[in-house]
């Protein structure tokens, strides 16, 4: 097993750097005929909005700010520094460094929004083009690349859903998205964003959808249903043209929530499967970096009757070229500022051109191997289970349990993340879906040599034998990262609460 | 050909794990997808190319937007400004830039830090106790406040300025309309462009959630009224949230100071490039009240120790008010946000310092006043329209000429000029949005100064 030790700069905030008259950037001076024609600053701004008090930013020299961000980025962890990081759910692939090279050429990063469409022919061709890449992949007819994350493309989605009923005169009536009890949390946050009212359903053993179920609490009120396939669990869903169908003829939509899209890029796609509605996360599927929690992007597709209620602006090719329209009467209007996350769409861009059909293809099926190839593996680790149907076949990502070892040596789910960590290994979404207990949600994606999966597993194996024989060193983890385990509950009570500098300096005094 | 980014595509290795697992071929992976939905054509995109190919393609085609020989005089809702290297050196360590979310807090302590930073910077410059980690943008920041509001106070108006920018005002019903709440309009004095106090009076009602401002305006100026607008707000029991470019914060009082709730505002301008239109940074402040905090959507990080209480450390904190915890009683289904942009404006904050940022503005507001004085001594222009003190940003009205046509000649020579508001605000007239910062030098003012007084004739 690999020896690993995070670095621990027990760096102080940057504020305690702060020596008063030190300065980090110079601004250039204002030239004198400037100076001349504004007059005396104080005397310009109206007395009542001057700001008397300069902010209690700190001081800091540039050499003493490029250290203190460069120890805590050495105190943090990436796909790209790391060694593995199976986060189910987040298709932690490999970011490739020509994207990153591409997306900071000046051609793309100072453009602004607003520029004439003579000027910007090259990223709103991209724009296009990418758009019309993404509804090949899924088997869509039309979409928008405003939303900056997945779930601002769920609320997108679900405020189609709304405009739908609404255009036909039954949104009084369809205030119902129904969603498995396995769905990610953000399904029902962004059904109800929209306005809708939440129905669960519960899953069948093996996670998907309990066509029963669902027959029972469709109707004249269900407006649609937010599905992922393969599901949360990994599995994919046998009966989705059923589901569709029941969903169809109760007059709801189909939301495609595209998570896991990466188990079956060209396989299969949501649109061939009965869905009306797609959302992408790029940042996902399509290798763009998530930046410790953002940019991401998430591209809304849709099927052709959804069309006119599209955001505006969409890009559009025409005879003098490409152009942003705002040509749909019956639009949402906007979900962003903007475009969306355009810098990332670059990213997806060239990854798309340095995949190809076939690339895509194989990305999908090597995840999946991958993810088997684990669970298999796993399943056999004392103490750990694959619950849920465990002779079907997972796709990109598998859900084990460790809550046998948790009954036979206290040996958490918790406690074996952490224990990973010390091995250097990041570690796999933990506690969810809800219904596995003590689950450990293992997404390895395609870009994983066979190396870093049985070291994986190796270190899987090494931490239920400690947890069998000395189970306190398991549960002492981590010891080898920036800090040991932190109290949350701490964090969060109200008469410990600190959640900025300020509130910090009132509550324990100084400055 | 195995792929440089699938290790495990090779033949051999495939074939070692296939036969490890007592699978004969991946299909077998597969074989629960039912044949009516499985695609088995070939997906009709280009490629696969190599790096070389990749990197011509894509530099070939951002060869097609053009580039001017200074910035081009746009601003609107963001902004052109200065990047230091040392931003744009920080966000791309691939610790930062490669990393999720921080869910495992022990071994992501630098995001979390850094993050915890970015929230103390923007309390400090917006006089606000609290910030979260980030929103999309400030239009989505702006819809989110006002649905925070609304649960606040169960009231369902917002009260908004007139001439406030319209893309914010579409996101604003967006994310409103789904919640039956109501925006209204307040006016403005024709003079001044200020918000008329008399209207916001007669509009404000036991319905009220919130008085909306920006500050500067969308059109530049910026609203001194706004003592008067806070203590209206809330003798009705309506909350106050104000709309900031934070790099105006180094000269102007901050909300803070003067009775805001819930600060806003977008802080593309601290350390992020413009592209196009994103990445931005929703900006998210509040005061402090438990109430308020429970309210409030987003990721926030707090401050903690480790739980033996040796040493200081950070965590994602009250994650009741999310989605995964809260599912469709949560506060935001937000959870991806633009972290690494608030990284670049942690990053900015701490090389500008106090002293840095004053010096910033005032030399924004140094070369817009030029620009104005400029380009308002010129025959058949106005410059600016309304009568109040303008941070950055300020109306240019054409009299003779269309926005239009002095738009295509200055493009002919070179330079972008200002957003046309013809369709915005047709009332008006032929009026357009310049925006000045750093960037623009008096030389380049002076370059579109005399292309204006070509254009103009």
């Amino acid at each position: 097993m690999r020896r690993f030790r995070q670095a621990d700069w027990d760096e102080p905030l940057i504020f305690e750097l702060s020596r008063p008259g030190r300065v980090g950037f110079t601004p250039p001076k204002a030239e004198p005929e400037v100076c001349d024609a504004a007059g005396d600053i104080e005397e310009l701004v109206p007395q009542n909005m001057l700001r008397r008090e300069p902010p209690h930013l700190p001081e800091v020299s540039e050499v003493m700010v490029v250290r203190h961000y460069i120890h805590l980025s050495q105190m943090n962890y990436g796909v790209n520094s790391g060694a593995f990081y199976p986060l189910g759910s987040c298709t932690m692939k490999y970011n490739p460094i020509i994207n990153e090279v591409l997306a900071s050429n000046p051609g793309l990063t100072e453009l602004h929004p607003e520029q004439d469409e003579s000027t910007i022919q090259g990223v709103l061709e991209m724009m296009y083009q990418l758009k019309s890449w993404l509804l090949e992949i899924t088997g869509m007819d039309d979409g928008t690349l405003q939303p900056a994350a997945g779930a601002h493309g769920e609320f997108l989605g679900c405020l189609l859903i709304r405009a739908y009923h609404e255009d036909r005169g039954e949104i009084d009536v369809r205030r119902e998205i129904i969603v498995p009890d396995s769905a990610h949390g953000t399904n029902p946050a962004s059904a109800m964003m929209a306005g809708f009212k939440v129905v669960e359903i519960p899953s069948r053993e093996d996670g998907c959808v309990d066509l029963e179920a669902l027959r029972s609490v469709v109707g004249e009120q269900t407006a649609g249903m937010m599905l992922t396939n393969p599901n949360t669990l990994g599995i994919f869903e046998s009966d989705i043209v059923e589901i569709a169908r029941i969903i169809h003829e109760a007059g709801g939509l189909m939301y495609y929530d595209g998570a896991n899209l990466n188990a079956i890029l060209g396989r299969c796609r949501p649109g061939d499967m009965g869905f009306d509605i797609v959302h992408l996360n790029l940042h996902k599927t399509f290798s763009t970096p998530h930046g410790g929690g953002g940019p991401g992007s998430g591209p809304i597709l849709v099927k052709e009757f959804l069309s006119d209620f599209l955001p505006v602006p969409t890009v559009e090719r025409g005879e003098e070229g490409y152009y942003l329209s705002y040509d749909r009467p019956k639009t949402i209007g906007r979900i962003h500022g903007y475009y969306g996350n355009v810098n990332p769409m670059l990213k997806a861009y060239a990854y798309i051109l340095s995949m190809g059909p076939e690339g895509l293809k194989e990305a999908a099926e090597i995840s999946v191997l991958n993810a088997n190839y684990i669970a298999r593996k796993l399943m056999k680790v004392r103490g750990i289970t694959l619950p849920r149907a465990p002779e079907r076949p997972r796709k990109h990502e598998a859900v084990l349990s460790a809550s046998e070892m948790e009954r036979e040596t206290g040996v958490r789910t918790l406690n074996i993340a952490k224990a990973l960590l010390d091995r250097g290994l990041h570690a796999p979404t933990v506690y969810f879906p809800l219904i596995v207990p003590e689950a450990l949600m293992i997404e390895p994606t395609e870009t994983e040599p066979l190396e870093a999966l049985d070291a994986f597993i190796e270190a899987i194996e090494e931490i239920s034998e400690i947890a069998y024989s000395k189970p306190e060193e398991v549960l002492s983890a981590p010891r080898n990262t920036a800090v040991g385990r932190l109290d949350e509950a701490k964090a969060a009570h109200p008469k410990t609460l600190c959640l900025s500098w300020r509130m910090y300096r009132e509550r324990f005094g100084g400055d | 050909m195995p792929h440089p980014y699938i290790p495990n595509s090779v033949s051999e290795i495939k074939e070692k794990m296939m036969e490890e697992m007592g699978i004969k071929s991946i299909e077998d992976l597969y074989a629960d997808i039912p044949t009516e939905v499985r695609f088995e054509g070939k997906l009709r995109i280009p490629g696969p190319y190599t790096e070389q190919e990749v990197r011509r393609r894509v530099e070939t085609l951002l060869g097609r937007n053009r580039r001017f020989r200074c910035p081009p005089f746009l601003g609107g809702g963001v902004w052109p400004h200065y990047v230091p290297a040392v931003v744009d050196e920080i966000v791309s360590r691939a610790e930062f830039l490669t990393s999720y979310t921080p869910y495992q807090p022990e071994i992501t302590q630098g995001m979390l830090q850094t993050l915890f930073e970015y929230q103390s910077l923007i309390c400090e410059l917006t006089g606000m106790e609290v910030a979260n980690s980030s929103m999309y943008d400030w239009a989505t920041a702006l819809g989110e406040a006002a649905r925070m509001a609304g649960r606040l106070t169960r009231r369902s108006t917002i009260l908004v300025p007139y001439l406030m920018s319209p893309n914010r005002l579409a996101v604003l019903r967006a994310y409103t309309e789904p919640v039956d709440m109501k925006v209204v309009q307040v006016d403005y004095d024709e003079v001044t462009g200020l918000i008329d106090l008399e209207d916001l009076k007669e509009k404000l009602s036991d319905d009220t959630a919130a008085v909306y401002v920006e500050n500067p305006s969308y059109l530049g100026f910026v609203e001194e009224g706004v003592d008067a607008i806070a203590e209206a707000a809330h003798d009705i029991g309506a909350l106050f949230i104000v709309g900031v470019d934070p790099i105006s914060l180094g000269l102007l009082r901050p909300p803070g100071d003067y009775g805001a709730d819930i600060v806003i505002g977008e802080g593309q301008p601290l350390g992020n490039h413009i592209n196009f239109g994103g990445p931005l940074l929703g900006i998210f402040a509040c005061r402090g009240e438990p109430r308020m905090i429970r309210q409030m959507p987003g990721r926030i990080i707090g401050m903690t120790t480790t739980l033996d209480g040796s040493e200081r450390g950070f965590v994602m904190t009250l994650q009741t008010r999310e989605q995964h915890i809260r599912r469709e009683r949560a506060t935001s289904n937000i959870c991806t946000n633009q972290a690494l942009c608030a990284v670049a404006a942690a990053v900015y904050l701490s090389l500008l310092g106090p002293n840095g940022l004053r010096e910033l503005a005032e030399l924004i507001t140094s070369r817009a006043h030029y620009a104005m004085r400029r380009i308002g001594e010129l025959t058949g222009v106005r410059a600016p329209l309304f009568s109040s003190y303008h941070f950055k940003e300020f109306t240019v009205s054409f009299e003779g000429k269309s926005v239009e046509e002095v738009h295509r000649g200055l493009l002919e020579r070179g330079i972008h000029g200002g957003k046309s508001l013809i369709e915005e605000f047709p009332e008006i007239g032929e009026t357009a949005l310049y925006c000045v910062t750093e960037l623009h030098t008096k030389e380049d003012i002076d370059l579109l100064v005399s292309a204006l007084e070509e254009v103009l004739g």
